[in-house]
């Protein structure tokens, strides 16, 4: 029972790693560039900024959910 | 970091930390963990309309994520979800509504506090009653505690004879719903439970995912696995109408969203995994403390003053 549970916490450590450089590089590429320009959105034109936010944080989300489960597919795949 | 939109200075760690343990409790529960994240932002120093409408936008994509594992899942009604969203949106208006005219009246603070409080220790202490009730009737079974993999879909409750009678009753229009193993229930049934959701998402803020999934299993008989699934399909559409809502009045700060969503990602699909492991009477026993902290933080702010 302990091995499993090792090797399913191992899995873990190193998604969340992997995950993590990711996030990261997100941060500073993407957010960085994006900051300047959705704030004059948001001063300027409120209704383009409301519409944009909500398919920045769906499209961010479906994004995010494929990169997880891809992750947890290959590196569990791997590990078993 | 500087997030120029609400013109806060907060650490994306922090918020990707809040994201990830929100994101558990959203994709275990099927909430939108509002109650969290609202005083979290505002602890990290977001003026209190930002805290409510980044929080919406934060809901929109973590149910997202925890949904569609869900769906993977077979956890998801989509034709109820797609019903309850009208019966939300109705109800949080209402409930919009209701804020202003208190507004007007002077007591909005005294008057969302009490309600807060009775409606979280109730629905707190019904559940650990229920709850315990069908663990101690399920032992005589034999059914087992743990269930392992999606296949123990099937769930009983000692509110079970109840939720029957209120099934049986034959206002039209009647609709299926074979996905929740529901034959014939009325279509104003469903539309009243969202609406009671959604009033209290107006009322009190957030998703109120604390009435609607209890709700949907001990008013319509839902069971909780796909109550879960389902509320957080529900939620992505109440809470992008209320992110839009939000956005166009200028409380919406969607890059702090965007951050926290990154932690929200991952929290949510382990809860969501998590839930297979769990029987529903364990899932909605474990639910309990969460209202508790809700009417906790509700009357520390009564009695201190301090609003998070």
């Amino acid at each position: 029972m302990k091995q499993p549970a090792a090797k399913s916490l191992r899995a873990f450590a190193i998604e969340l790693a992997v995950y993590a450089v990711l996030v990261v590089a997100y941060f500073f590429l993407v957010l960085h560039l994006l900051g300047q320009w959705l704030y004059q959105l948001e001063v300027q034109h409120r209704y383009i900024y409301a519409a944009l936010a909500i398919l920045l944080i769906l499209g961010q989300a479906v994004l995010l959910e494929s990169v997880t489960t891809f992750l947890i597919r290959l590196i569990r795949g791997r590990s078993e | 970091m500087f997030f120029p939109i609400s013109g806060a200075d907060i650490s994306p760690i922090y918020l990707a930390i809040v994201g990830f343990l929100i994101g558990i409790l959203g994709g275990f529960f099927g909430v939108g963990g509002s109650f969290i994240a609202g005083p979290a932002l505002r602890l990290a120093g977001l003026d209190w309309n930002f805290a409510v409408g980044t929080d919406l936008a934060h809901i929109v994509g973590k149910s997202v994520v925890a949904a569609r594992r869900h769906r993977a899942l077979g956890n998801v009604d989509l034709r109820l979800g797609l019903i309850m969203a009208i019966g939300t949106i109705g109800g949080a208006e209402v409930g919009a509504q209701l804020i202003q005219m208190l507004k007007h009246a002077g007591n909005v603070n005294l008057v969302v506090s009490v309600v807060s409080i009775v409606v979280y220790l109730s629905i707190s202490t019904f559940m650990i009653w229920e709850s315990r009730k069908t663990l101690l009737l399920s032992k005589g079974r034999s059914q087992r505690g743990a269930v392992k993999g999606a296949k123990s879909k099937k769930d009983y409750s000692a509110f079970g004879p109840v939720t029957r009678s209120i099934q049986r009753l034959k206002i039209w229009p009647m609709i299926s719903l074979p996905t929740s193993g529901i034959r014939a229930i009325s279509l104003w049934m469903i539309l009243l439970v969202a609406f009671v959701g959604g009033l209290f998402s107006g009322f009190l803020g957030g998703g109120a995912g604390y009435i609607r999934m209890p709700s949907m299993v001990y008013v319509l008989g839902v069971p909780t696995h796909l109550a879960v699934g389902t509320d957080l399909f529900e939620i992505i559409i109440s809470a992008s109408y209320g992110t839009f809502s939000h956005a166009i009045k200028g409380n919406v700060d969607i890059l702090i969203a965007l951050v926290m969503n990154t932690g929200a990602a991952i929290g949510a699909q382990i809860g969501a995994i998590s839930t297979q492991y769990f029987a529903g009477p364990k899932i909605r026993l474990a639910f309990v403390p969460l209202p508790l902290i809700g009417a906790a933080i509700v009357i520390y702010t009564m009695i201190s003053g301090h609003k998070f």
